[in-house]
């Protein structure tokens, strides 16, 4: 039994890994901050500073699994965020439609890339670096060098709403405890399904007080997260935005034949294309998610700053490759979850936050991020080689 | 002649879960030609890399001597030191690198960093003339042959002082004139007073050039034979490797062939990028269902091009021909319409085309038909577990469990990995390019067991081999090709080595 427990955990280890640390650096920060980081409206201003590049590192996860990179992407979400001001700024154009248009430009965008990426092999680090620039001119271009603010109240919304409640009265929105309930119960119902199925397949599951543990741990989570949003102003719009892509990737990574298709694309693609895979439309089509998610992060970075300026975007690709890398994906493509993605984003983001909080200056902030995505990269490496020998 | 320069003794290595070599013993004359033999996974490459220190000293049990010294090597640069050098199966050599340039790499003829590029030349012509070769030194490694890529790693070796030299499969990616040419070298370099260790599953070639024969099964030495003690044949091998008699190296079968059911008419393809350039010139052939149909062919004669162009059109520019199946023209413009058609196609290359190998083996087996267990393109990963399961069983894949990465696999494994596939795909219509390269002789007769079990449900099997005892022992009838072309077609009554080997050569001194 002691023997079984040890070997789940080593096989466990690297696809938890990023989670523990996770944990360990908040509960870090939340002694060195006396309690700061926790703090309700420190969470609910983690989420929304972090949104956007969360966003980013989704589309350059599925980008870095099919073995390419996307270095435009902030460029791409500044163009975006540009031409969204323009049109609802300059031009009245309503909120609801600026919108799609604008991810709609994201797609062209991101068509142009992937067609030179997929169709005409020039290497994705090329193609976007030179997006990088083209995009970056074209925003300035656009915008004529000034900022154009500000944005209706209702497109801010999305960056600075929270969900709206049943009553105002208590100090505890309740909506949202409800919500965290209802997924609390989402989850027990689905692990019991999975148990179900397993059994009628007659497979082995894993066993029941390792699966019981791992629920309590999670629907402890959910519920204390949402407890603390609860007794701010809730969940944040951006929040459900999230949790929404956070769902709906991670679906289709794991459970279409789309999802097998990209990681059967990253880990060999003459293997891939043999077997049948279109993988030059597969491709194609990464570089349109990519370049949509882009213009979605643009959309949400402009909201929350209620302005487009031309610097928007600035080092947002590095953030979102970096939260790919150090939730486990690799280089060479073929390996990588969404929720490693996002642990990735997340860990990056709190230590933003604490390091902030501390008083720690940039400086020391850049290098000490640096330093964690080196760390993360070794430590993912070396547990592989330890599982290999 | 009877001084022993290399002796492994009690040699245990141990990975987690699996003892793969299990108290081995090897004892290596000085100057005679060695040969390591053994079913994949008996433990031949790993005791190798205990010998040559990628296994450091203290990661396995045991005692090596070597020239009566105890050796404790901690990496390969130690063994090389003492003149053992290895050469791997795959081929180590940079292509973008000159032939100088790569014998010497990381034993550069330089002094004080500075490279001397006249002496460099210069050792490298005597290495060359040594094996045999008579290229220019500054010539890209990537632009010649792999026959003669394989001799410049020989030069390379030359090169360390090398006084005993391993080499891992050597002959495997080679043709027969190629082949041959090493063998003689090796023959040649022993003259010389060269100790060499060989891993190779051709018994044929052992038994021409071996003075010694130690077999390996499951981690553990069966026996060493020797050239002049023991009476050696093939079937005395194969006996020490599978540990019985294997009486038969064909399955038997007998033939259930039925209508003509896929055909290919006047199929004419160019190289994609050299567009003038014939690849398959007017090759028109059938295939009856049930039936085994074989493509023998020298290296280069288009047997691959003419598969990969058929299925889905995956290699080449097609200029004209037709497909028929089931009296019916179909189109195949991708793979993926191919694969609906029924068409499945077997790469020679399992590593490179076959598998992911860094997924599990059931993410394989299912890649090409996720369809069938996918539900608005949802994959049922129970079902699959299932379907995978089932594969395990009916071709006895060697894993403890579907989940492990493909990577990890011998060969032989892959290899049913790969049929498992297509299997899986439903096809009509198997293209299997060299389906046994590189795999141990028991694997051989599991996988012709399924060649069989195939064409008596039916379907229509096409085998591509450059071997062609292989080709006569499962085929019911060949096709030969060259350059391009079909020279001849001959049923199985009337077949031979040499009828083979006859139109594998016609039509070549009117070209050249």
């Amino acid at each position: 039994m002691l023997e079984s427990i040890k070997t789940i955990l080593k096989s466990n280890v690297r696809q938890y890994g990023m989670f523990i640390a996770l944990v360990l650096i908040m509960l870090l920060f939340e002694i060195i901050t006396d309690g700061t980081l926790m703090k309700p409206l420190n969470i609910t201003n983690l989420v929304l500073q972090n949104s956007y590049i969360l966003i980013l590192a989704i589309g350059m996860l599925l980008v870095i699994i099919t073995g390419h990179i996307d270095l435009s992407v902030g460029s791409v979400a500044a163009f975006v965020g540009a031409v969204s001001a323009i049109m609802m700024v300059k031009y009245n154009v309503p909120v609801i439609l600026a919108i799609i248009l604008s991810l709609a430009i994201g797609a062209l965008v991101g068509a142009w890339q992937g067609f030179w990426v997929a169709y005409v092999k020039i290497p994705a680090f090329i193609v976007t670096l030179a997006g990088m620039l083209l995009f970056r001119g074209l925003t300035m271009l656009v915008l004529n060098g000034q900022s154009v603010a500000p944005f209706p109240e209702s497109f801010r919304a999305i960056s600075t709403g929270f969900i709206s409640d049943i009553n105002h009265n208590g100090t505890l929105h309740l909506v949202t405890i409800i919500l965290g309930i209802i997924l609390s119960l989402a989850l027990i119902l689905f692990e019991w399904r999975k148990a179900r199925i397993d059994k009628t397949y007659q497979l082995a599951s894993t066993p029941l007080p390792v699966k019981i543990a791992k629920l309590a741990i999670l629907i402890f989570t959910i519920n204390y997260f949402s407890y603390i949003f609860a007794s701010y102003k809730g969940l944040p719009n951006i929040f459900i935005l999230l949790f929404a892509l956070i769902a709906i990737y991670s679906f289709v990574m794991k459970k279409t034949v789309m999802g097998r298709h990209v990681y059967a694309l990253g880990g060999n693609e003459k293997a891939a294309k043999l077997s049948g895979v279109k993988t030059k439309k597969m491709t194609f089509w990464v570089f349109v998610n990519m370049g949509v998610l882009s213009a979605l992060a643009g959309l949400v970075f402009s909201a929350r700053l209620n302005a487009a300026t031309p610097k928007a975007g600035v080092n947002f690709e590095l953030d979102a490759i970096a939260a790919a890398f150090i939730g486990g994906a690799s280089a060479t493509g073929g390996v990588g979850t969404v929720i490693g993605a996002i642990v990735g984003g997340l860990v990056m983001g709190v230590m933003n936050n604490g390091m902030s909080l501390v008083g720690l200056g940039i400086d020391y902030q850049q290098g000490i991020k640096g330093l964690v995505l080196l760390s993360a990269v070794a430590f993912d490496l070396y547990n592989k080689n330890k599982s290999s020998h | 002649m009877s001084n022993i320069l290399l002796e492994m003794k009690n040699i245990t290595k141990t990975f987690p879960g699996v003892k793969a070599l299990n108290k081995v013993n090897l004892k290596v004359q000085e100057g005679e030609i060695h040969a390591l033999m053994g079913e994949n996974g008996a433990g031949k490459s790993t005791l190798m890399k205990v010998l040559s220190g990628v296994y450091p000293y203290g990661s396995y049990e045991g005692e090596i001597l070597f020239s009566n010294q105890l050796c404790q090597f901690k990496e390969i640069s130690d063994s090389e030191s003492k003149g053992i050098v290895i050469i791997h199966q795959e081929l180590a050599l940079i292509p973008q690198l000159s032939i100088a340039e790569n014998i010497f790499l990381g034993n550069e003829q330089a002094k004080r960093g500075i490279i001397n590029w006249y002496e460099t030349d210069r050792e490298t012509l005597k290495l060359l003339k040594m094996v045999g070769l008579t290229e220019n030194p500054s010539t890209l490694a990537g632009t010649i042959g792999v026959g003669k890529q394989q001799l410049v790693e020989i030069a390379k070796a030359l090169s360390k002082k090398v006084k005993l030299l391993i080499l891992d499969e050597p002959t495997a990616a080679l043709n027969e004139e190629d082949s041959d040419n090493l063998l003689n070298l090796l023959l040649q370099l022993k003259e010389q007073g060269l100790t060499s260790i060989i891993i190779s599953h051709k018994l044929n070639e052992i038994i021409k050039v071996a003075d010694a024969i130690t077999i390996l099964r499951d981690g553990q030495t069966i026996e060493t034979l020797y050239m002049n003690q023991d009476e050696i044949t093939e079937e005395r091998i194969i006996k020490g490797m599978v540990g019985r008699d294997l009486t038969q190296r064909y399955p038997s079968r007998v033939p259930n062939i039925g209508d003509t059911f896929f055909e290919v008419k006047d199929w004419t393809v160019y190289h994609p990028t050299q567009q003038n350039r014939l690849i398959i010139d007017q090759v028109s052939f059938h295939i009856n269902k049930g039936e085994i149909v074989g493509i023998a062919g020298l290296m280069g004669a288009g047997r691959t091009e003419l598969a990969m162009s058929i299925f889905g059109e995956s290699y080449g520019i097609k200029k004209s021909g037709q497909i028929i199946k089931d009296n019916k023209p179909i189109q195949v413009k991708s793979i993926s319409a191919a694969i609906n058609a029924g068409i499945a196609y077997v790469s020679e290359d399992r590593k490179e085309y076959g598998l992911i190998l860094i997924n599990d083996i059931k993410r394989n087996i299912t890649l090409a038909n996720l369809k069938s267990i996918s539900k608005y393109f949802v994959v049922n990963d129970h079902q699959e577990l299932l379907d995978a399961e089932h594969f395990r069983e009916r071709l006895k894949i060697k894993t403890p469990s579907v989940h492990q990465l493909t990577g990890n696999l011998s060969g032989g494994n892959q290899q049913k990995v790969v049929l498992s596939k297509w299997i899986y795909a439903k096809p009509d219509i198997l293209f299997l390019d060299e389906p046994t390269r590189g795999i141990d002789v028991g694997a051989k007769y599991e996988i012709y067991t399924i060649i069989n079990e195939l064409a008596n449900e039916g379907k229509g099997i096409l085998v591509i081999s450059s071997e062609l005892p292989e080709l006569l022992g499962i085929c019911d009838r060949i096709y030969v090709m060259n350059e391009g072309r079909f020279t001849g077609e001959v049923t199985r009554e009337e077949a031979s080595q040499e009828l083979l080997m006859k139109f594998m050569t016609k039509g070549r001194v009117e070209h050249a």
